[in-house]
């Protein structure tokens, strides 16, 4: 664990809920797994059992991820929600290969608590408002997988794009890190950018941002905390901060750059750390928790 | 189950949070049904309001089933009632969020949007929050439950005992008038706290 890298709490922490830790089950098959830079899965166990444990810990939500979308699957996928709905009874929220209101439907009749869409909403935005309509934005999660695209890789793409639209062409920006969406489970970049598309979700309906650095997802280096910081400055909704955290002091580090919830796997699926653990040491960094 | 299980009636106009209210009932060992008749939600024994999303779609479900006239009937008798989320909200007399549109009117007060100014506050309000009930209270215990929601009810209505909470100010977590309880988190998505406010309120 490290130390505090800031002593003092900012504005954003002091109007702030307690932090929820989200123990995060990436599922195929009806087995959670867990993969690196969302490859090289390996099991990790039963879903309803982990997400009983994780809430037993102190969990304040549970996210499941299921990308395998062929009809089989998604059967499986439906038996999988039941049967975590059955034992847990803290927030659930489902997502993975949702192409439409049916899709988030079945899953919210299963048990599900809230829906992350990805792809599909990147492909017909209006998903979004028609699930907000329906359901409430309470209901509606918009997952963003992002990668930062700066350097020479910024000449092209989301980053020279946004400078075109400089008055002044400044290239200054290319300095800046960028951030492009990246959608079907991290292998189709899109040139998009990932801030102006958060801004644009909440406009349609998305009620909360499950925000993921693909650079950093699975390398317990840390979260990505500039792509945290430039989506705060753009959306009031909450953002759940995915992918890279390695102990409490990567998650106190998440919250002061914007961060309202912190999605972990690896640490706790190796039992490294438990729920419990984390929040008595993010208490310990001045980040308040639900005891 | 055994023969003695509670059973508890849920009103079923939308289907968004319905199946996790029901396994939230069956998790503390309740038999559960679900209807949008209004005969049964008149007679249940114990029945509960769930909702989620839009007011005015909600109060238009409530109406297209005939269900306000049992369900203000009820509320006003003082039987087993338990309104959650925007349940809550449609026992009041309307919400900002759908100006012209009444709701039951069985609680004093119109739910309006969290008020954040120029604070970072973030709406929805979605999280667990500290909620603390007057001292009559007897179901609604202290602690952390579980909000996810945009408006609320600020002001104690007459007639009701308050449970408050704070969020961008001061407002209702919950009320409670005997066995009739409004309330504006979720107790069954609560964890150990939403079992034991859902257990005292069977006991109630």
């Amino acid at each position: 664990m490290r130390p505090a890298s800031t002593p003092s709490v900012d504005r954003a922490v002091a109007t702030m809920l307690p932090v929820r830790i989200i123990p995060c089950l990436d599922v195929r098959a009806g087995r959670v797994v867990k993969g690196v830079k969302f490859k090289g899965l390996a099991d990790q166990g039963d879903p309803a059992t982990l997400a009983r444990a994780y809430e037993e810990q102190g969990a304040d939500e549970v996210v499941v991820l299921d990308v395998t979308a062929t009809t089989e699957a998604r059967r499986t996928r439906l038996d999988t929600v039941r049967s975590v709905r059955a034992r847990l009874s803290v927030p659930l929220a489902v997502g993975g290969g949702i192409r439409g209101v049916e899709d988030a439907e079945a899953l919210l009749e299963a048990g599900a608590d809230k829906v992350a869409v990805n792809t599909a909403a990147l492909r017909r935005p209006d998903l979004l408002s028609e699930l907000a309509a329906r359901f409430g934005t309470q209901c509606v999660v918009l997952s963003i997988d992002a990668l930062r695209v700066g350097g020479d890789a910024a000449r092209t793409g989301v980053a020279a794009a946004r400078a075109k639209e400089r008055p002044d062409g400044a290239a200054d920006d290319l300095a800046v890190d960028a951030y492009e969406v990246v959608v079907r489970s991290g292998t189709e970049p899109v040139a998009v950018d990932a801030t102006r598309w958060a801004r644009h979700a909440v406009d349609l309906g998305a009620g909360e941002i499950l925000l993921t650095s693909i650079d950093r997802d699975g390398t317990r280096s840390g979260y990505e905390l500039p792509l945290l910081r430039a989506v705060r400055e753009a959306v009031e909704v909450p953002i759940v901060a995915s992918g890279g955290a390695d102990d409490p002091g990567h998650m106190a580090d998440a919250v002061r750059h914007g961060a309202d919830a912190v999605l972990a796997a690896s640490i706790f699926h190796q039992r490294e750390w438990t729920v419990g653990r984390v929040k008595e040491a993010l208490a310990a960094l001045g980040v308040g928790v639900r005891p | 189950m055994s023969r003695s299980a509670p059973e508890v009636t849920v009103v079923r106009t939308s289907t968004a949070n319905l199946a996790s209210v029901v396994a939230g009932f069956e998790r503390i060992g309740c038999r559960v049904r679900t209807t949008a008749d209004a005969g049964r939600v008149a007679r249940a024994d114990r029945l509960v309001l769930p909702g989620v999303g839009a007011f005015a779609a909600a109060r238009g479900a409530i109406a297209s089933h005939g269900l306000e006239d049992p369900l203000r009937e009820r509320i006003e008798r003082g039987r087993a009632t338990l309104g959650i989320c925007l349940g809550m909200q449609l026992m009041a007399t309307g919400s900002e969020e759908a100006p012209g549109t009444p709701g039951l009117g069985v609680l004093d007060g119109v739910a309006g949007r969290f008020e954040t100014g120029e604070q970072e506050w973030r709406v929805p309000q979605m999280g667990w929050n500290r909620v603390i009930p007057a001292r009559g209270c007897t179901i609604v215990p202290p602690g952390y439950a579980y909000f996810a929601n945009s408006y609320r009810l600020t002001a104690r209505p007459a007639g009701w005992e308050p449970v408050w909470c704070e969020y961008a100010g001061r407002f209702l977590a919950a009320v409670e008038c005997g066995a009739v309880v409004g309330c504006q988190f979720h107790p069954e998505l609560s964890g150990a706290y939403g079992a034991l406010l859902l257990n005292r309120w069977l006991e109630a």
